[in-house]
């Protein structure tokens, strides 16, 4: 009955992404982290001696940093850590072809139904098993138009100067402790430079697989969207299912020059063993327009505030996100606009749901400097409870230095109610899809944002989640 | 058969649930297909209990007695089970659930009423919605509209007329449809139950109010009283014109002595 909720634990079982490819790696480094294993990854790679160093300076700056103490439980990270693997390689080289990938990874990819998105609704897609890319295409039409799409590591040795002037400009190193991780062990992840007004009609995508267990995966990926393109960059991410935790950093930095709009999507769908530790922003220039859209639905732990830098006049900001915390995850989220010069504008829009023990928090930041004259940010939370143990928790940072700022700040917090409930079941629907039309509802503002067939593996996925909502 | 009551309620007894107090001490009441019986009684009588206890609404608990419908035992059936057999309860507050569309709501009753593995068709669907609103003169976007959400009072009720036009129950109970609603709303929960009922006369109708006016619009075939949680009598139309000139009070100070 409705109102009598038994809360059922979802069992790994519902999340079908939890498969073991049996695949052997060409090369891994030993469990846990020093210079030595920075230098390895360095010398795998073949990279410049400026990139070396600069890894083992961020090296010391993420042992000098402590321990975040807030967002979420990061207590047995560092014991995780210590087991775990921060550099796998799973082959020789990156393919162009599907053909040449092995089929052990290939077939991991195809059951992902990757290829197949390939075909029909992306513009490039590159693939991501452990520590390196494994696969990255482009189509034709777009390479000839002076699109990049590439790894990270072919972007630095292929495209130097405009990789040098723009890496670790975003974010540095030292702007918090997994940035200052990432930059040191960083391995796999796009390069992307969208040449002046080149508009891209279908969405590029980027898919991370961690197959090896006790991985961290730490990409790294760049973007440039110059003066006057349109994209759209999707991200995907999946795992198997361990007992043991695996852990993902990665930092993604994006530069939109003037009257350039860019969408980064991700539909991260982590295994329950996950902590997912990222840090995304993007510097949006004269007229441009940024929009990150963040789907958070699996991982044990998240904490990612994508965030954009307003840093010339007219430049806007969009933050949408949703965030599904099912039983023992938590999801901190949320968003960052830095409104610098006048008339910027920045909406964020963040949905959470929790269902049985898990537990959502809203994690965001509205700064407004001096001088940034007539900037307006508008953040809406909503929050959607779906248990009795279910917790959710809003943090909002309002800082505010400009007199003529606009800034609207709007929260809610509601629970499924008996009354809903029986709403909708009183017209025949049973109590699992009543709670997945409540919920889908409730999200459909952002889901409606996202390609079609994203929104419909959206749907289907808390779909799945609802089924053992309910006793 | 024919003359066999399609809902049979016999000394039903309820309460709210955790409650001590009976709110329900023994309600008899048979509807025939395609009869309209409309309850009156004062506010805290019983009369939307009945409405909520028959549609299963778990907030109520029902503690002696039988409620029959169709030959079955609605009291052991839950809320989804009792819509698929035919009961439909129109809301006295509907709920709102937003970002879900009249339509997408609606598509999805109906495919809760199909076997595992079958499928609605899309354009059956949409060709019953727009025949359905044509009928009961709708305008077509109002589909497109999240269920309830900032709807007017007048709207929700168009709102669940449609839903009943569309699920096509064999027993409508509508809780205080009427409450709290300007003369225009209530001709169209008026107009609404008329036009489906001509279409389809079997359909029965239980229609729970505290005034009379509804009743200038909606004709009943039997009206019952009710007073402190028993039905306490039964009649024509004539009852409620009789209520109406002399109020309940009569009833209540008859029932204490």
């Amino acid at each position: 009955m409705p109102g009598n909720e038994v809360i059922q634990g979802l069992g790994l079982d519902d999340y079908k992404f939890g498969f073991v490819t049996d695949s052997e790696p060409v090369f891994r480094t030993r469990p846990g982290l020093d210079a030595e294993i920075v230098e390895q990854i360095s010398a795998r790679k073949d990279e410049p001696e400026w990139m070396l160093k600069r890894r083992l300076k961020a090296l010391r700056i993420y042992e000098s940093k402590p321990m975040p103490q807030w967002g979420g439980d990061l207590s047995e990270l560092e014991d995780t850590l210590r087991q775990t693997y921060f550099y796998v390689r799973p082959q020789e080289q990156m393919e162009r072809s599907w053909d040449d990938v092995p089929d052990s990874i290939k077939e991991t990819f195809e059951r992902l139904g990757i290829p197949e998105a390939e075909r029909e609704i992306l513009a490039g897609v590159g693939a991501q098993y452990d520590s390196e890319m494994v696969y990255h295409s482009l189509k034709e039409e777009w390479e000839s138009k002076g699109v990049i799409f590439d790894s990270i590591e072919d972007g630095l040795k292929n495209h130097p100067e405009l990789f040098r002037e723009h890496f670790g400009k975003v974010i540095p190193a030292a702007d918090n402790k997994f940035a200052a991780l990432n930059s040191a062990v960083w391995s796999g992840g796009s390069f992307v430079y969208i040449p002046p007004g080149v508009e891209l009609k279908t969405p590029l995508q980027a898919y991370f697989r961690v197959n090896q267990e006790r991985l961290g995966q730490f990409e790294r990926t760049l973007i440039i969207a110059d003066e006057g393109s349109r994209a759209h960059y999707i991200e995907g991410c999946t795992a198997p299912v361990y007992s043991t935790d695996s852990f993902h950093s990665g930092v993604i930095e994006i530069v939109v020059k003037r009257e350039a709009r860019f969408r980064y999507t991700t539909i991260q769908n982590w295994s329950n063993n996950m902590y997912n530790l990222v840090t995304q922003r993007a510097l949006v220039h004269r007229g441009a327009h940024m929009e990150w859209l963040d789907g958070n639905l699996g991982s044990k732990l998240t904490m990612k505030y994508p965030s954009c830098y307003l840093m010339e006049e007219g430049a806007h900001g969009e933050i949408m996100s949703i965030a599904y915390a099912g039983d023992g995850q938590h999801q901190d989220t949320g968003g960052k606009v830095i409104h610098v010069a006048p008339n910027t504008s920045s909406s964020i829009v963040s949905k959470s749901i929790s269902k049985g023990t898990g537990r959502s928090s809203y994690r965001g930041l509205c700064k407004v400097y001096d001088g940034a004259a007539n900037a307006r940010s508008n953040v809406e939370c909503d929050a959607l409870l779906i248990n009795e143990t279910s917790r959710t928790d809003t943090f909002p940072y309002i800082e505010i230095d400009e007199k003529s700022a606009t800034v609207g700040h709007e929260a809610t917090v509601s629970k499924v109610g008996d009354e809903q409930l029986f709403y909708l079941m009183s017209r025949g629907m049973d109590e699992a899809e009543a709670m997945a039309l409540i919920v889908r509802g409730f999200i459909e503002p952002i889901a409606k944002e996202l390609p079609l067939e994203y929104a419909v593996e959206l749907n289907r996925l808390i779909e799945l989640e609802m089924e053992g909502s309910v006793g | 058969m024919d003359n066999a009551p399609i809902l049979n309620v016999a000394a039903l007894r309820a309460r709210v649930a955790d409650e001590d107090l009976d709110i329900l001490k023994g309600v008899d009441l048979a509807i025939k297909p395609g009869e309209i019986h409309a309850i009156m009684g004062p506010n805290g009588s019983g009369k939307s209990t009945l409405a909520k206890v028959i549609a299963g609404h778990p907030a109520y608990e029902p503690t002696g007695g039988l409620v029959n419908f169709d030959g079955e035992d609605l009291l052991e059936m839950e809320p989804d089970e009792r819509a698929q057999a035919g009961v439909f309860m129109a809301f006295q507050y509907p709920v709102e659930i937003p970002g879900v569309s009249i339509a997408n709501f609606l598509r999805t009753a109906l495919q809760a009423r199909l076997e595992d593995g079958e499928e609605l068709d899309l354009f059956d669907f949409q060709e019953l919605l727009m025949d359905r609103m044509e009928l009961l003169e709708m305008d077509p976007s109002f589909a497109q509209r999240s269920v309830n959400d900032g709807f007017s009072g007048g709207e929700k009720k168009r709102n669940e007329i449609l839903q009943m036009a569309i699920l096509n129950p064999s027993l409508a109970v509508m809780d205080e449809t009427d409450s709290g609603l300007d003369i225009d709303a209530l001709k169209i929960v008026a107009n609404g139950v008329n036009t489906l009922k001509k279409e389809n006369p079997d359909i029965s109708v239980l229609l729970i109010t505290h005034y009379q006016r509804i009743l200038n619009h909606v004709t009943p075939d039997v009206v019952h009283v009710m007073v402190d949680g028993r039905i306490v009598e039964s009649g024509g139309p004539e009852v409620a014109l009789a209520l109406e000139a002399r109020g309940y009070e009569e009833y209540r100070n008859a029932h204490a002595a």
